[in-house]
Order: structure tokens, then sequence, then C-alpha cells
């Protein structure tokens, strides 16, 4: 339960007059239980590409299936765990991860107390139970926003830059957080990021994306041993890895910044004839 | 661990900055209280040195002894007002209780729908826009001709009055509500009464509560004009008589008595605030309002 089949998707965007291309002809195909990374610069529709899985959004041609399913909407099967902290402000951290059990669509999946109480005790918010979001540090924060979702138990995680707005310091933490959950129950997550050590760090695979338009360039299996441990960030394949990674979305952010005087990327060409065309 | 610190910073609650340093100033106290009685004592002294006439500005000793009497119609000082105080005080506080009732509540149920609905929106907020900037005292002949003369134009003008603020701060209330909160919640599952009831609502309510601080100020305001206007009872309507009368000690304690009212209906509904919204307190400045 929790495999996701992205099918020569397309997204365009209509802004104005010009159409932009989030993504083009993107396969991707994610197996159950297998954490893969999208990364690459701003603008190569990582986080579109995310929505889709999600449900926020629809491709404008392909399709993408969940469990051979193809996806209509958000739903509690897709736990999103969003950049900016969804948690309520009015509700405290304990009522911020019973929300979406207390839903009607997730009634039956198990009895409320018992959960919130396990994940309380495994997200270390034991102590902070009846805080508000507002009380809590940014680390903290996120921590709460996972559990929340991750008391409905969904079979696929979609993070979208989940610990972008947090310090280097409490990030790597969280990372190990997120690894440490993950190896006690399985689930197929799917993690946006622009942090290449971040992607490398957490996956079995990385998906590199490029931009205008938005494509997957290749896909790296990281054939680290697992648990992954912090150190292993200074080992010789790690550090292979990223270079080899870095190299890549390098190229292409400096693609996308064109030196001043000289013509637009030519790579954004394509999508506007294309709209011409239309 | 700096959530430790956060949590002791919330603790001791963040004083406005004039407030630094009261151990070496005035004790709370008097901060409280001096102007109130520097403005007394101004008004007390010009009276008796004949700055200005007792009959135009009378001191404010006299206007204490008319107030009481106009309360409890004991000294006769307030002559044929004597003892009125209670029904006045009543009327105006029932009408703008009534009114702000009906405005209020139809003002949020309009704001939210216009929130929500960009169908109710198209249909809704042009007209609400026009109608806006029409000042409610220029909907007095108008209301007079269709209601005559007694409570109902009054309950009118206060509703009317009240709608607007309650409305559009519904309305504004709906709109700041963090987008990924609403995905958030969809992606959990919630349907649309649990999104509504579960989401938007509790979003919506620091904003809706201000809105209905607002009508109730203005309810207080619109009172007076009404019984001005249209009826004889009530202190706006005791304010007006006593004026005729040139009892300019009535006049003064009809204003003190509708600014007490109006300031104990706005801590009612600061109250009712800070008796719903517990969580909205703490990102604020103020700690409060």
């Amino acid at each position: 339960m929790g495999s996701i089949s992205v099918r020569a998707v397309s997204k365009r965007f209509e802004t104005g007059d010009v159409d932009v291309t989030a993504l083009e002809a993107v396969d991707l195909q994610v197996r159950d239980q297998e954490f893969v990374t999208l990364v690459g610069a701003s603008g190569c529709g990582k986080s579109t590409l995310l929505n889709l899985v999600a449900g926020f959004e629809t491709p404008s041609s392909g399709e993408v299936l969940v469990d051979g399913a193809p996806v209509r909407g958000p739903g509690p099967d897709r736990g999103v765990v969003f950049q900016q902290t969804a948690l309520f402000p009015w509700l405290t951290v304990e009522e911020n991860i019973a929300f979406g059990l207390s839903l009607r669509a997730n009634r039956g999946k198990g009895e409320v107390k018992p959960i919130v109480e396990r994940l309380l005790e495994r997200t270390g918010l034991a102590a902070f139970r009846t805080r508000r979001p507002a009380e809590l540090s940014g680390g903290m924060r996120q921590r709460a926003a996972i559990a929340s979702v991750l008391a409905i138990d969904p079979s696929t995680l979609l993070m979208d830059e989940p610990f972008g707005a947090l310090d280097a310091l409490t990030r790597s933490i969280m990372q190990d957080f997120l690894l440490e959950l993950w190896e006690a129950r399985r689930k197929t997550v799917v993690l946006v990021t622009h942090d290449i050590d971040e992607a490398i760090y957490l996956a079995d695979r990385t998906i590199i994306m490029t931009a205008h338009p938005g494509r997957i360039c290749e896909a790296i299996e990281v054939d680290l041993p697992r648990p992954r441990r912090y150190e292993m960030r200074s080992s010789a394949a790690f550090i292979r890895l990223r270079d080899h990674v870095t190299q890549i979305v390098r190229a292409e952010a400096l693609k996308g910044t064109a030196p001043l005087g000289a013509p637009a990327s030519p790579a954004l060409v394509p999508s506007m004839t294309q709209s011409a065309q239309n | 661990m700096s959530s430790k610190l956060a949590a002791s910073a919330l603790a001791s609650r963040p004083m406005p900055v004039a407030g630094h340093g009261r151990s070496r100033r005035l004790p709370e106290v008097l901060q409280y209280v001096v102007l109130p009685l520097a403005v007394l004592l101004l008004w007390q002294v010009a009276s008796e040195i004949g700055f200005v006439r007792r009959n135009i500005l009378p001191p404010p000793s006299e206007v204490v002894l008319v107030w009481y009497d106009l309360i409890t119609g004991s000294t006769d000082a307030a002559a044929r007002y004597s003892g009125t105080w209670l029904g006045h005080a009543w009327a105006s506080t029932w009408r703008v209780f009534v009114g702000f009732a009906w405005g209020a509540s139809l003002g949020i149920i309009a704001g939210l729908l216009i929130g929500l609905s960009r169908v109710v929106e198209r249909m809704l907020d042009p007209t609400l826009q026009v109608l806006r900037n029409i000042p409610v005292t220029a909907w007095v002949p108008l209301s007079l001709v269709f209601f005559g003369i007694g409570n109902a134009p009054a309950i009118f003008l206060i509703g009317l009055g009240a709608f607007f603020p309650a409305a559009i701060n519904a309305t504004h209330g709906v709109r700041q509500i963090n987008i990924t909160l609403y995905k958030a919640a969809r992606m959990m599952g919630a349907n649309e009464r649990e999104l509504l009831r579960r989401v938007i609502l509790p979003g919506a309510l620091p904003s809706i509560l201000t809105g209905v601080r607002l009508s109730m100020g203005i309810a207080w305001v619109l009172v007076v004009v009404a019984e001005i206007l249209a009826v004889r009872r009530g202190l706006g309507y005791l304010l007006n008589d006593a004026y005729l009368f040139y009892r300019n000690d009535i006049v003064i304690a009809a204003m003190l008595s509708i600014g007490l009212l109006g300031f104990a209906s706005d801590r009612l509904v600061v109250l009712l605030r800070s008796a719903l919204l517990t969580w909205n307190e703490k990102e604020t400045f103020g700690g409060e309002h």
C-alpha cells in the first residue's frame, strides 16, 4: 500500500498571456515503502510534482496513480507535511495531533487517546502537550506537524521542504528524527528539498529535476547502508554522490541565471513558442 | 532549551515600552486615574473662579449631585427628570442590544458567506460596498418614513450601523486564514462541514470578534442619534430634552452615562473575546484587546 505511479505527466499554469510549463512529460515510479527525495534548483517543478501526487493540483496531461487508482483530490491515504507548519494555532499540541483522527473520514482508525499518547511520546512532545504552536520552537512545531500527519496513519508521506525553515543544526536533528520514525514504521516517502545533503542522506533514491520546463533529469540509487548515521556524511561514497548531484543541480541553476546582457535562457523559449501555437 | 525561554517570556507578559521603569515612576493605580482627576480638577476650578458660566458648563460637583438625583430621585436636584435615569438607561441599553444583535449577527453571516463563496461575493459585495459608504445618519429620514416614530426606526438604524463592521471583519477573517491549514484539513479528509466548523470559524473568530467590538461601539453612537429623533425615552432623548430646557448639568450627566454604559458594553465584548480566544493573545505586543 503506497506505491506511486506518475505517467507522462505535464502541468502548465496559465499566467496571463504566457503559459508556464511547470512539468513536462514526467515519469516516476515509487515503490511501496521507498524513500524518494526530489531535488533541484527552484522552479524545477518538484513542489508541483508533489502537489499532483497530493491531489492539490491536477495534471494538464498524463495521469497520477496511487496504488493503481488515479488521484482525485487530497486524501488521508497521502499525508502531507508542509514547509509552513500546518498546525492549528487555536489547538494545543495534543489537540492538533488528534485533529485528523477526530474527522469523520478517519473513524475506525483506532482509539484516539492511545495513538496521540504514543505520538507525543515518540516525538518527545509529551511535556509540551498543552502548549499552543506559537509557544513552540521551530523544530518542535515541525515534529508536532509530522505527528499530526502520522496520527491518521497514511500509507504515503509527502513532504514539501519540511525542514527548509529550520536552522542547520535543528534540520540535521530533524532528519535523524524522521529516519528513526521511518525505520520504526516504514511508509512510502516522497520528500522535496533543495538541500542536496539532505536529499542523499535520507533517500533510497534521489531524483534530480531540472527547470524550464520541469523534467526529471536523473535518478540516483543511494546505496548507503541503513540505518543511516550522521557520520556517513563524511564517507567517500556519500561525498561522491553529493558531488555528482551538486554538479548537475549547479549547472542547471547557472543556466537559469544568464550573465548580464546575454539573451534569456534558451530553455525558456520552447514553452513560450508552445503557448503561441496553442 | 529555547522553548523554555519562550515560555518564561510569555509568563511575564511584555509591558508597553512606557511602563518599563514603573517602579521609579507613578504607581500603577495613579497612572490610570491621573488624567481623569486632572480634567475634573481643572473643570471644577474653571467653574469656581468664574472662567466659564455655571449654567453653560456646570462644575463636576453639581453634575454629580444632579446625577445622583437623576438615578435615585431623592433630592429633586434634577427637578422633572428626578429618578428617571434607570428608565432611560434601560431603554437605551435595550435598543442597543436588540439592534446590535440583529445587525451584527446578520453581518457576520453575510461576511462569512462573502468570504467563503466567490459567487456570493460577486452578488453581495458591490451593493454592500456602496451602502456602506452611506452614513447611517443619512438613513434617518427614510427610516422614520418607513417605521414611524418609536423603537422600530431606532433598532433599524442601530442594526444597520452594526451590520457593516461585523460583515467586513467576518469576510476579512475568512480571507486571512492560512491556506496551508485549509489544505492540511482537506488532506486529512475533512468534509465541508468539518472545514467550516473546525477550520474556518475558529480561524476567522479573532477578526469576527474585532468586528463585533466595532459594531458595539457604533451601536452606542446610533442609539443617541435615533433617540434624539424618534422616541421619548432613552439617554439620547434625555440629553436632547434637557438641552432644550437649558439643563446642561443633566446633559453632561446623560453624556457621561452613555460613555459609561458604552464602556461597560465594550468590556463585555472584550470579556467574551478573552473567554473565546485564549490562543490569539500570545502573539500580540499588548497581550490583550
